[in-house]
């Protein structure tokens, strides 16, 4: 789906060539200052995500919220020389593979966050595991991912498996409808997760569809919907064809509720259907919303609002700050740290599982706003 | 399986269906022209009407369409955005045929590398459209058209909802003023194209050339002229077909034009590529096969059963429904 040309992958060689340069002068200067200083918290994270391309906003959400973890590390460890090394993978899983080879050979890395996406954390995941270098993402909710075996995947949300029930409950529950009419985009997670929703709620699903990722016209599609007439329609998909869907539905007459999950929970949803046809969405999210504290120095330090994941960046960044005061320096000692994780966080409290799931998913419930704001409503299991 | 959708709201899909290849129909326009006059495909025909979208739209930014523009600001907003797409698409196409064909043709070079220079040029265009945040970056614009240049890989909306009301029931489905409007335009345009190459001095180049190119530069057509001019009339007919989709769709992303295109050249074979009026009815038969598709075995099978459609009409005519060549039309 990512197009790219040649002259961008040179770059990023280049760039990716200039880091670790620059990294193996830091390293000589760390051994010899360490030794004199005696400090043991010297340490260099990789972070593995989209910075650049199609899907860079969730990239920069989560290395933005990993920022406020490292300015308050700095804050109470001044002596630090605590080191982050951005590898922007576009989030191409080709390309993510070829930079987690990079990361494997950068002896100075002794943990990754991320990669971002399930397809990166997909084609990575074998690179990681055998090096022993563990990796936590923000934001990779394939459930297949923790089946490989890999001792070094973990992830600080929910996986879709844990969206689907809350999401499919919230419907009976919240909203009692009559009739719900189930919508996927035919991809992996969409389906994934539609599929679920349909088997939760059994009787109550009066029909289903499956639309195509790059799909523009709704109109069969709408029909269906209009001679079904639902009270509530979820959509399992991405916010592209979500937007443009809603918008369609709307000005074909419909008016139940719209409910999706994360793949939707992006402001290019509002975008793409407009403020009035978004208005009153329900989405389903494994994310946290930023409130408190946590907003206010995100705000301060990025310069604008948290987005999705931004919390979950944070959390993941501070595990490793944590573990790297605990003085777990290399590879093998931040895996166990990790493993042996067993603390509250700003999202939630975090423990993993033996395949690197995390044990506490709390899902929660958003909305659209009139003027088009995605804002939390509440937990929803 | 499923035909009770398809019997109990047949008219719904087949008007909904007209309209969606009334748009294919605009677009199938140009590769059939282009087809008939050079024996070429002009795979970069989809770039063409990606950039009248991201006219359309950009003019709804400029003159200051917003969500509460009243239906009269709307209308005459449109109407200059249909008027600067028709000139931006025609002027993309014009330089397509420049840049991407004339170098290529004045050589000799095989209709194989024009055809690569096509495909070439296409993802030129997507990706420039794709990148257009860091080329307004790099000429220092990017802070004055943030608004034209920001997101350039995600989905924008036109400035303003497209006011649509309902006019009368046919059946089991009430037309509305959008269904009108971009289904009349289409034909509207489609009539004026056809007259102008049966009845116009220009449009008996054009079939000239399309029938022998050597005959007739010696019977003193300028070659060039009509193919330059068969570039501009399918560029303008895509951007018309941009404006009309984007009242329709509301939104465009810099690749919107790839499944479009490939819609749009299947359009053309399916009526019989190099005919203007096979253009007409394979879009259209494209577009209601599709939503029939759509209906009976669900929205994920309608491109199966729009290509199985196409498939079936070339083992029976094996050059298109109507099948008839540009330049054997009659003047």
């Amino acid at each position: 789906m990512i197009r790219t040309s040649r002259s961008w992958r040179f770059a990023a060689a280049a760039v990716a060539a200039g880091l670790s340069l620059a990294a193996c002068g830091t390293t000589n200067d760390s051994n010899s200052s360490s030794s004199s200083s005696g400090k043991s918290c010297d340490a260099t994270i990789a972070f593995l995500g989209p910075t650049t391309g199609p899907y860079a906003n969730l990239g920069i959400n989560i290395i933005d919220g990993a920022k406020v973890a490292q300015e308050d590390f700095k804050k109470s460890n001044p002596d630090c020389k605590f080191d982050v090394k951005t590898f922007d993978s576009q989030g191409d899983p080709d390309k993510a593979k070829n930079l987690a080879v990079q990361i494997v050979n950068d002896d100075n890395i002794i943990g990754v966050l991320g990669p971002t996406f399930s397809g990166e954390s997909d084609s990575t995941g074998k690179a990681f595991n055998e090096a022993g270098l563990v990796t936590v993402s923000a934001s990779a909710t394939n459930p297949l991912l923790t089946t490989h075996g890999w001792t070094t995947f973990h992830r600080i949300l929910g996986n879709d498996n844990t969206q689907g029930p809350p999401a499919a409950d919230y419907i009976k529950n919240e909203l009692k409808p009559q009739k719900v009419f189930v919508v996927d985009d035919s991809s992996e997670y969409g389906k994934g997760l539609g599929d679920i929703v349909k088997n939760k709620l059994g009787s109550l699903v009066s029909d289903s569809d499956e639309v195509q990722q790059g799909q523009t016209d709704f109109s069969a599609t709408v029909t269906k919907v209009k001679a079904d007439n639902p009270d509530v329609l979820f959509y399992g998909g991405y916010y592209p064809e979500a937007g443009l869907f809603i918008k369609q539905l709307r000005a074909g007459g419909w008016t139940g509720q719209f409910v999706s999950g994360d793949g939707t929970k992006d402001p290019g949803f509002v975008e793409a259907a407009g403020a009035k046809a978004a208005a009153g969405t329900i989405l389903t999210c494994p994310c946290v919303d930023s409130t408190g504290d946590f907003l206010a120095k995100y705000k301060q330090i990025n310069g604008q609002d948290p987005g999705t994941y931004s919390p979950e960046g944070y959390d993941a960044m501070n595990i490793f700050m944590q573990g790297v005061k605990a003085g777990n320096t290399d590879r093998s000692k931040m895996l166990d740290w990790v493993n042996n994780y067993d603390q509250d966080a700003l999202t939630k409290h975090i423990k993993f599982t033996s395949e690197g799931e995390v044990t506490e998913t709390p899902i929660y419930a958003y909305k659209v706003n009139p003027n088009g704001d995605i804002v939390g409503i509440k937990q929803i299991n | 399986m499923d035909f009770n959708l398809l019997t109990h709201h047949f008219f719904e899909l087949t008007i909904t269906g007209i309209a969606l290849g009334s748009v294919y129909a605009l677009v199938a326009l140009g590769y059939t022209m282009v087809y008939g006059v050079l024996r070429l495909i002009n795979f970069a025909h989809s770039e063409v009407f990606l950039y009248g979208t991201f006219t359309t739209l950009w003019v709804t930014y400029f003159m200051g369409g917003t969500a509460n523009s009243s239906t009269g600001a709307i209308i005459g907003m449109l109407l200059v955005a249909l008027v600067m797409s028709m000139l931006v698409s025609g002027g993309v196409a014009l330089l397509l045929e420049k840049f991407a064909y004339r170098p290529l043709i004045k050589r000799n070079a095989p209709q194989l590398i024009a055809l690569i220079s096509a495909i070439g040029a296409s993802f030129f265009l997507s990706e420039a459209m794709g990148l257009r945040d860091r080329i307004a970056g790099f000429v220092g614009l990017d802070d004055n058209l943030s608004r034209y240049v920001q997101s350039a890989r995600d989905t924008r909306s036109i400035a303003f909802e497209i006011p649509r009301k309902n006019l009368f029931p046919i059946f089991d489905y009430t037309v509305n003023t959008t269904d009108v409007l971009v289904i009349a335009s289409a034909l509207l345009m489609m009539v004026v194209l056809d007259q102008f190459i049966r009845r116009s001095r220009m449009g008996r180049g054009v079939r000239a050339v399309a029938q022998d190119p050597e005959s007739a530069a010696l019977m003193g057509v300028n070659s060039v002229r009509v193919v330059q001019l068969t570039f501009w009339l399918g560029g303008i007919m895509a951007g018309a077909a941009a404006t009309l989709y984007m009242i329709r769709i509301g939104a465009t992303k810099f690749d919107a034009g790839f499944i479009l295109g490939v819609k749009a050249f299947t359009a053309a074979v399916m009526g019989g590529i190099g005919n203007l009026r096979g253009a007409l009815v394979g879009g259209l038969v494209l577009g209601v096969a599709e939503n029939y598709g759509s209906a009976i075995f669900g929205t994920q099978w309608k491109d199966v059963v729009a290509f199985v459609l196409l498939v079936v009409i070339l083992l029976f005519r094996p050059t298109g429904l109507l099948g008839e060549s540009l330049g054997k039309a009659r003047a």
